[in-house]
């Protein structure tokens, strides 16, 4: 069989309208990449049946004409998003066996759109960790390799983006709520944007931090991610916190014109022993930029120091309380009782056994933030901290510029199993760059940029102002056209 | 400040999650260890800024109090590790 699962969106959808292929064949060709890529361990759950019976329907959607750009696309879905009569477990023990009777917003919009649902896709428990070696799953595992070494793909997306990468699906829904999009699109050599807090519907997605999380798409290309925003995004009922901002033709935005465009570095942003070629990357997109018409200006965000201790008092709290729902009552996993046990040791023999380490420390970290006599000492002060943050941004941009240039990780993609010995914070570490962005709910976008000299994909970040995704992609397309990255891992697994 | 192991224990139960007896202590240096990390936000002069409470300016939005949707027993208990006659079943409650 052909293999064109390594197309882009927009390629297919023009292969689709020139009549040259159809859904059906692109679909087969995913579900055999994915059958071939157990390896990854990128899809814990598949659905080929379903896929095909999708295919089938978006061909005759096609035949007729007007069909959207989604339609026939195969994309791959992240554990943590409801999809009707489907495993999601959002990679726990506590949810084995869960099938919701309801089907997430975006996940309707994707599939109201006519894109293809291929499975679910391994991620951290919870969306918790920054190199899906939380999963109940076990580990999903980086197509980048160097010599031997098993890299990790990121986390907390991190199936979404080897799937991706892998070329086993065109492209994927991942959510980020401290940098679960962007970091491991940079390790994995992809695209991956984080939308304005408040873009995509929350509704059906498994709750982590709820004023921090959002759901993003994860692609080969800028245009592709433009695209899938387009179809994800939209004001909805059920999420009181889903914008009624209109939603524009992202795609039609993307003009590589960015002529005049004020783009901020921030120094902040320029830590201690950083990688030289971290450096020399983040100044080469710099130079790209200007010399694309934009005018590079150094900024200041003086409270970056202080997100990630902010960022790990807010997200445990909300943790905490989201995560209380998880008694073995109602839903998920309970403990195998003894008659003598009562209800409060169902509770808290189901909590122990269902939580992986990473998902019991965060929520306890979150009770006792939250705990009488500590909540002004921490959480009240990590959110007047969150406040200085946003304003921070603001400050920034009414200055008049338009977007920050950042790295978006501090490293390559490192070894599975390198972290294990480290305290909790060294893995914090990961999200320094990109959990602002979330702290101040604004949109990022992370793009590769090159290579480091091991040979592994190293990515840049931009930070827009808030709604104004068209315009951040467009610059961010503008950086992917100027560094020409098409750089694939080659296939081992 | 400092968590000691009956603290560790404390923060467990109000969590209402199961820790051994033997876990407690590196439990407690764990905490530790993470606090120390976000004690850097007493640096920071707070002073006057108000804590954040929502992310967009936006109005929470209202509607209509009236019933939208029920009628669901099955899909509703679908779920549930122990469901009885339509009921979520727990152990014995009250005596």
């Amino acid at each position: 069989m052909a293999a064109y699962n390594n197309w882009t969106i927009a390629e297919a959808r023009d292969k689709f309208r020139a009549k040259e292929i159809t859904s059906e064949e692109l679909t087969l060709s995913c579900i055999s990449a994915i059958d071939d890529a157990d390896a990854l361990g990128a899809f814990v759950h598949k659905t080929p049946d379903e896929a095909i019976d999708q295919a089938k329907s978006a061909d005759l959607r096609l035949k007729q004409g007007d069909a959207p750009a989604l339609c026939g696309i195969p994309i791959g879905v992240k554990d943590l998003f409801a999809c009707k009569g489907v495993l999601t477990q959002a990679a726990s023990k506590i949810l084995e066996g869960f099938k919701p009777e309801y089907e997430s917003t975006v996940t309707q919009n994707l599939k109201n759109a006519g894109a293809i649902t291929l499975g679910k896709l391994n991620m951290d428990e919870f969306a918790m960790g920054s190199s899906n070696e939380t999963s109940v799953y076990g580990n999903a595992i980086n197509p980048w390799k160097v010599s031997d070494k098993v890299l990790t793909p990121g986390g907390s997306s991190g199936g979404s983006a080897s799937a991706v990468a892998a070329d086993l699906c065109l492209g994927a829904i991942g959510t980020d709520t401290g940098g679960s999009i962007r970091q491991p699109a940079a390790f994995t050599g992809i695209v991956g944007i984080k939308p304005t807090y408040g873009r995509c519907s929350r509704w059906g997605i498994v709750s982590f931090a709820s004023s921090l999380d959002q759901a993003g798409p994860m692609c080969k290309s800028v245009r592709d991610t433009a695209i899938m925003l387009e179809a994800m995004c939209g004001f909805d009922n059920k999420d009181s916190t889903s914008s009624e901002s209109q939603v524009p033709n992202f795609e039609a935005m993307l003009t590589g014109d960015i002529k005049g465009k004020k783009i901020g570095i921030p120094r902040e942003y320029r830590l201690e022993g950083m990688s030289p070629q971290i450096e020399s990357l983040w100044q080469d997109g710099a130079d790209m930029l200007r010399d694309a018409g934009a005018e590079i200006v150094d900024i200041s965000l003086p409270h970056t120091k202080y997100a990630l201790p902010a960022y790990y008092v807010i997200a445990p709290a909300e943790a905490s309380s989201n995560l209380a729902r998880y008694d073995g009552v109602r839903f998920g996993r309970r403990a195998t009782l003894s008659a003598s046990e009562n209800i409060t040791e169902m509770y808290e023999r189901s909590r122990s056994e269902g939580f992986g380490m990473e998902v019991q420390r965060r929520v306890m970290i979150g009770t006792y933030v939250l705990s009488a006599g500590f909540y002004d000492a921490y959480y009240n002060r990590a959110r007047k901290v969150r406040s200085l943050i946003k304003k921070d941004f603001e400050d920034v941009f009414g200055t008049g510029v338009d977007a920050i240039l950042t790295p978006t990780t501090p490293s390559a993609a490192f070894e599975l199993g390198k972290m294990e010995s480290a305290d909790p914070v060294e893995m914090y570490l990961n999200d320094v760059f990109t959990v602002t962005v979330n702290l101040a709910g604004l949109p990022g976008i992370s793009i590769p940029a090159g290579l480091n000299s091991e040979g592994l994909p190293l990515g840049l970040q931009l930070i827009g102002r808030p709604w104004e995704e068209g315009d951040l992609m467009n610059i961010a397309y503008t950086l992917e056209t100027a560094t020409g990255f098409s750089k694939k891992p080659e296939k081992w697994w | 400040m400092s968590i000691d192991r009956a603290t560790a224990a404390r923060v467990a139960k109000l969590a209402r999650i199961k820790v051994e007896e033997s876990s407690l202590d590196s439990l407690a240096s764990e905490f530790n260890q993470i606090l120390g990390f976000i004690e850097q936000l007493n640096e920071v002069n707070v002073e006057g800024i108000e804590p954040m409470t929502s992310v967009s300016p936006q109005k929470l939005k209202r509607r209509i109090d009236q019933v939208s949707d029920g009628d669901q027993q099955d899909r509703v208990l679908s779920n549930a590790p122990d469901a009885r006659e339509g009921f979520f079943a727990v152990p014995k409650v009250v005596e």
